[in-house]
């Protein structure tokens, strides 16, 4: 919805002391807020004409109520100038470069054009103080110039020399410096980069201070009743307090000594005012000795009025609660509890054509009964605004006041599109909208296909829900965020949605090999995707229909689709076997039971085994496929179908890992030893040759590090040697191997440690060399350069670790941890920093990319005006799948 | 496959690169003409689905791309960059020491390619790893420190000079200039003697021991062959040639050496290659070098992303950063920059300078309150097709 007014511009400039007074309404003099009987003082800090912050008084400006005063600028006059802290280093620059008795510039005419070339060829460039040379004569006045220093925060000071030839500091009051900053010249001041229209340089000395309405520094009231103020109130108490002693001392002809001192505290507290984190200044503190949060604090930082009230917003109509998965629902819905979807509201216009309907919800009120009643309303909104809240008293008469011209928030019901969120939010997956369906329990239902693109798991993580609140809204959150059209991802062009874990573990026992069901069996599978009709049976025994596993799969691909590619758990063999590989294992072909070579002719799986790299997230080639020839929803509708079939077929044969899966035998526990034994000796010998002299460095390296190096491999290799000996032992019967084999989750290194040796702990990916003087623990001799002296842990996780192994391995898993705590905040910086560095470019309709100010990044988006979520793995187009789809072979280049 | 076919292939509205895929993977096959018309209409179809829309916000897109996958990148700094000798910083670190675009990386490398007629002997190979190689005065002879006559004596081994080419003559020259203009030691003075190939320093003052022992380090550490910055080199054969890799890079300098194949040669260090070869040069340095980060960390991104940041970076010349003191500090908006880092001082120059903010990116129109001028909410007027 755009707003009528568009803000058009916002233009930044100084309140010179004019404008001050011009705006303020009230002349601030008394440093009390309220009287004893609690009642603001008149021109005092908590004036009534500086806006109302207690409920029931009337702002005496403009008449307004506390909710609708806007507040209204007082001004404090400052008994002297005192200087603007942000504006120290202007002063100096302004002082430096210009003269002490006749204002000006201290170049001369040529000069300048020398600078910044002649007049009317400048641009932009100004005069820095680096173009003039210190210590100067005037060009036009002839006078000598001083050397100005400048001590933090605020004060200035000439050095002159006496005839001695000795210098001598004198102090600039900022009233002598506000004296030679209005003798500066406007047009001077237009080459230094400064608009005289608008910023004096002289103003940046302050005679007048504007006093804050009371709305930006409200006071709140304590339990016991006493009133607390603002930190704001409590730095201006202090401006006018000094004050007003500085005039008294003033009028009474009070010593200089004296006067100085109170420039100065005014100073102080005026600096303080505006930022009390300035460099050699002490911060004002609160009571409590809490530094107080004066105006640049409030500012400044991730809280900050910039990043934290402006940039980020709280809103309505959200809500929160933990997730937990619901593989049964489609990944474009989401599970609502019905306690959130009865608070959740959407505002309907009456119209004659959906009265009847409206009044139906107002009557329902605000508690619907059950899950499937249909949803009731929560407020009535008046044609003149004013909101109702409906009650169980109150819906009937609501409800026959109705008419058209009334808006009601309805409560959310089945279907509609909401937003769903889940932080931190990396990337635009990670908001998407979803459609709702109402559920019993207190948690938000998340089909666990979708948990990779908002990266959420079920320990515990809770999301967020948005409501869109116009039709707008809602038709853009459906259109452009919903999960079917963020199945691409923009980062590689391939979807980001799709099967994990179980899902993959279940179609990889699906699909492998080939199996037949009959036909309870097959309806079983099938039972959540409700295909119209059952192919041809593969073969009937004994009057029994049969269906193969891979008939199955077919059933939910569509039934043009061609491909041929090689599976995830392919071996890469030398020579592919291609259909071979799919061939069930006999004497003469034991290795090819890798049934790796996928091939799918007109939407039917002839041979292969679906696995990760076919329908995984992150990857999915069938998917990705599917999406490019008929459409993201038929891609929605595959990954609904597939990860339900997964499930079924998980379920029907059972699936279970446990400790004992891990078993070898006493042969292979022999040979794992007889291994380590091995590397253990290999390791002593190279130590042996280290200490004999015999060791031949590696280029580049000292001994130490070729010894370490070697070690290093020579353990390495030792553990691998183990997972292979486990891995031959344990073979696709196994979950674990099931699993790693088929992408779903672990690899055969995690199975090597469970089965065979832990292997090497490393930090910094080296050995553990800490602890002790010439040793890790004291359970080792001092020098020992061994194996288990330095973190190698033989054990396997199964058959359990030694004490120092235990230890060892703490050392190893902290590096990791350590290792994600700080990378979270140095990534989050990073794209921090890279949105806001990127966040204007957009791609104009002559296809240039352009930044908010019209300037040319790019002629042509990516050089070839490919939308990366629209092509395929960079590519614009897929033409080897194309080919291959429409001559239906394997293709090479 | 028919020369018209190929003819229809070629005249077609398709990148290149899609031009030249599909004659490979057609390659010798005989298609029917419906075949081909089908395969054609295809890619044409696919070719103008995947056009990016106008409005669309590409910037964002890029910065979450890249941005996303930082945050399962490793913070592991040093790996072995294929050569074990030589330790590389990658991962997390890498990809931030790149867009910060630091003038030195914390691990300068390069991989410096041969000529054709130094590329296949090892023997040649090794001839120009010494002219890059820094070496010490030390690695050419025995240096004596004589505390009797307050003396440093260095006795040059010849037959080190015959092995790395170079002669008694230019080591003499060359070592007590270098030790006066690279190491700003001048108090010392120093004799000849070629017949007996040695080289003798003597400290002005002839009094202190700690100044004989200074000029002895020095005397040292003085670099005599090869480039100052190239600390260590490692030769190794890869697909049938042999490569130099390095530890330490100067460019310029190894680009003058004889026998490197400048075309190919390549370091990490991106300021330096935007220096001497130009700021085409340096953006395609940028480019390779984070998709190269990225790809080794296993993390696919898709060029497009990484080519608009580096354009980004590159666009006014020079590389940029991205942060407070680049891109993000120069931006035209006040509003902006004051949200970014920084807020006070950009607000108060602003006001001097009588900044005015238009409004027309995302932050200022997030502060004010109304609709981003970004995908549709930059469309103002929608025509009707037909």
């Amino acid at each position: 919805m755009t707003s009528p007014k568009r803000v058009g511009k916002i233009e930044f400039g100084l309140l010179s002391p004019k404008d001050i007074r011009k705006m303020s309404v009230r002349k601030i003099i008394w440093a009390d807020t309220y009287d004893d009987d609690g009642f603001p003082y008149p021109q005092g800090l908590m004036d009534l004409h500086l806006g109302v912050i207690d409920p029931g008084l009337r702002c005496k400006t403009c008449g307004n109520k506390a909710s609708e005063c806007p507040g209204h600028f007082g001004h404090i006059e400052l008994a002297k100038p005192v200087i603007h802290v942000g504006y120290t280093r202007l002063i100096r620059k302004l002082l430096r470069v210009t003269c002490r008795n006749c204002g000006r510039l201290l170049l001369s005419t040529d000069e300048i054009s020398k600078v910044l070339g002649p007049e009317d060829e400048r641009n932009d460039d100004t005069i820095s103080e680096k173009d003039i040379k210190k210590e100067r004569v005037c060009p036009f006045c002839g006078e000598q110039q001083l050397k100005i220093n400048f001590e933090k925060p605020t004060t200035f000071s000439e050095v002159m020399l006496d005839e001695n030839g000795k210098k001598n500091e004198q102090k600039l009051t900022p009233a002598d410096i506000r004296a030679r900053l209005e003798k500066i010249p406007d047009e001077d001041l237009r080459l230094l980069g400064i608009n005289p229209a608008v910023a004096r340089p002289e103003w940046t000395c302050l005679t007048v201070l504007p006093v804050p309405p009371v709305t930006m520094r409200p006071s709140i009231i304590l339990e016991n009743g006493q009133r607390s103020e603002d930190d704001l109130t409590h730095k201006l108490v202090d401006i006018i307090r000094i004050n007003q002693r500085f005039k008294e001392n003033q009028d009474a002809g009070a010593p200089q000594l004296i006067i100085e001192d109170l420039w100065e505290l005014l100073q102080y507290h005026v600096t303080t005012y505006m930022d009390n984190e300035v460099a050699g200044c002490p911060p004002a503190r609160h009571r409590s000795g809490r530094p107080l949060k004066t105006i640049s604090q409030r500012l400044k930082g991730k809280d900050g009025r910039f990043r934290g009230s402006l940039s980020g917003k709280r809103v309505n109509f959200s809500s929160r609660t933990v997730i937990s998965p619901d593989p049964n629902i489609s990944i474009a819905q989401v599970g609502v509890p019905l306690a959130i979807a009865n608070e959740m509201s959407f505002p309907i216009r009456v119209t004659p054509f959906n009265i009847d309907e409206v009044r139906a919800m107002v009557l329902t009120g605000p508690n619907r009964p059950t899950l499937n009643s249909p949803c009731g309303a929560n407020y009535a909104i008046r044609p003149d605004g004013r909101r109702v809240r409906l009650t169980d008293q109150t819906k009937e008469n609501i409800a026959e006041m109705l008419e058209p011209g009334w808006t009601v928030d309805r409560q959310l019901r089945n279907n509609d599109v909401v937003l769903f969120n889940r932080q931190p939010s990396l990337h635009r997956m990670s908001i998407m909208a979803h459609h709702i369906v109402i559920m019993n329990g207190r948690t938000f239902r998340l089909n666990p296909a979708v948990c990779t693109p908002y990266n959420a798991d079920f320990d515990g993580d809770e999301m967020n829900l948005h409501v869109p609140q116009t039709e707008e809204a809602r038709a853009e959150a459906e259109l452009l965020a919903s999960v079917t059209e963020n199945i691409l991802s923009p980062r590689f062009g391939g979807p980001v949605i799709g099967a994990i874990h179980d899902h993959i573990s279940g179609i990889f026992l699906l699909t492998h090999e080939k199996r037949w069901f009959n036909k309870s069996a097959v309806l079983y599978l099938l039972m959540n995707s409700l295909p119209e009709h059952l192919p041809k049976p593969d073969k009937v025994e004994n009057g029994v229909e049969y269906w193969t596993n891979k008939q199955i799969f077919s059933m939910i691909l569509p039934d043009d689709l061609n491909m041929v590619y090689r599976s995830s758990s392919c071996l890469n063999c030398a020579k592919c076997k291609h259909e071979k590989c799919a061939e069930i294992p006999n004497a003469d072909n034991n290795n090819s039971i890798q049934d790796a070579y996928v091939k799918i002719v007109d939407g039917n799986l002839v041979c292969g085994t679906i696995d990760k790299k076919s329908i995984g997230a992150m990857a999915g080639v069938i998917l990705q496929r599917i999406i490019r020839t008929h459409g993201l929803e038929r891609g929605r509708q595959f990954v609904d179908d597939v990860t339900k079939l997964a499930i079924r077929g998980i379920m029907y044969d059972g699936y279970s890992f446990g400790i004992d899966d891990e078993d070898l035998t006493k042969n292979e526990y022999g040979m794992i030893s007889e291994a380590l034994d091995k590397a253990e000796d290999d390791v002593e010998r190279l130590i042996r040759s280290y200490e004999a002299g015999t060791l031949e460095p590696l280029p580049g390296r000292t001994l130490e590090e070729t010894l370490e190096m070697n070690t290093m491999q020579v353990l390495g290799k030792a553990r691998d040697s183990t997972g292979k000996i486990a891995g031959g032992h344990l073979g696709l019967s196994n979950s674990a191997v099931v699993m790693a084999v088929s992408g779903a989750r672990g690899s055969m290194l995690n199975l090597t440690q469970v089965a065979g040796c832990v292997g090497q702990q490393a930090v910094r990916g080296a050995r553990i060399n800490r602890g002790y003087e010439g040793r890790t623990l004291p359970h080792f001799k001092k020098g020992d350069k061994g194996a288990t002296a330095h973190g190698f842990v033989r054990n396997s996780y199964k058959s359990g670790l030694t004490p120092t192994e235990f230890f060892f391995h703490a050392i190893g898993g902290r590096e990791g941890l350590v290792d994600t705590a700080v990378r979270t905040s140095q990534s989050g910086y990073l794209q921090r920093r890279m949105i806001n560095a990127l966040q204007d470019l957009k791609v104009g309709y002559d296809g240039t990319v352009r930044t908010s100010g019209g300037r040319i990044i790019q002629f042509k988006y990516g050089e070839d005006s490919t939308d990366p979520a629209k092509g395929c793995a960079g590519d614009p187009v897929d033409v080897k799948g194309i080919v291959e789809s429409i001559l239906k072979e394997e293709v090479r280049k | 496959m028919k020369q018209s076919q190929i003819d229809v292939i070629e005249a077609a509205d398709l990148p290149k690169k899609t031009k030249d895929d599909l004659i490979a993977y057609i390659g010798e096959k005989d298609l029917s003409d419906e075949t081909f018309n089908a395969i054609m209409d295809r890619i044409n179809i696919e070719y103008a689905n995947s056009r990016i829309e106008p409005c669309e916000a590409v910037g964002i897109i890029a910065a979450q791309s890249i941005g996303e996958p930082g945050t399962q990148m490793t913070m592991r700094t040093f790996h072995f960059a294929g050569v074990a000798e030589i330790n590389v910083t990658l991962g997390l670190p890498r990809l931030i020491e790149i867009l910060d675009a630091r003038k030195i990386p914390s691990t300068p490398s390069m991989t410096i390619y041969l000529q054709d007629e130094y590329c296949c002997d090892r023997e040649k190979a090794r001839e120009v790893s010494w002219q890059i190689e820094a070496a010490h005065l030390s690695e050419f002879g025995e240096i004596v420190t004589d505390m009797l006559d307050m003396k440093v004596r260095v006795r040059i081994n010849r037959d080190v000079c015959k092995k790395r080419k170079i002669t008694i003559e230019e080591i003499f020259e060359r070592a007590p200039r270098k030790i006066r203009d690279k190491n700003h030691y001048r108090d010392f003075e120093c004799e000849e003697d070629l017949a007996d190939a040695c080289l003798t320093f003597i400290p002005k003052d002839q009094d202190s021991y700690q100044n004989l022992f200074a000029l002895a380090e020095n005397v040292r550490k003085v670099i005599v062959q090869g480039i100052d910055d190239i600390e260590r080199v490692v030769v190794r054969k890869e697909n049938e040639e042999y490569i130099l890799y390095t530890e330490g890079s100067n460019l310029k300098d190894v680009f003058e050496v004889e026998g490197v194949d400048t075309t190919r040669t390549r370091t990490n260090n991106i300021a330096e290659i935007s220096d001497v070869l130009g700021i085409e040069a340096g953006r395609n340095a940028i480019i390779d070098e984070a998709l190269n980060t990225l790809r080794e960390q296993g993390l696919d991104v898709d060029v497009r992303h990484i080519m608009l940041v580096a354009d980004m970076m590159c666009i006014d010349g020079e590389v940029k950063q991205i942060g407070r003191h680049g891109i993000a500090g120069e931006k035209e908006s006040v509003l902006s920059r004051a949200s970014f880092e920084v807020t006070v001082n950009h607000l108060l120059d602003a006001a001097v300078a009588n900044e005015t903010d238009i409004l027309e990116g995302v932050t200022e129109n997030v502060i004010v309150g109304q609709p981003i001028q970004l995908g549709t909410g930059d469309v103002k007027l929608i025509a009707k097709k037909n």
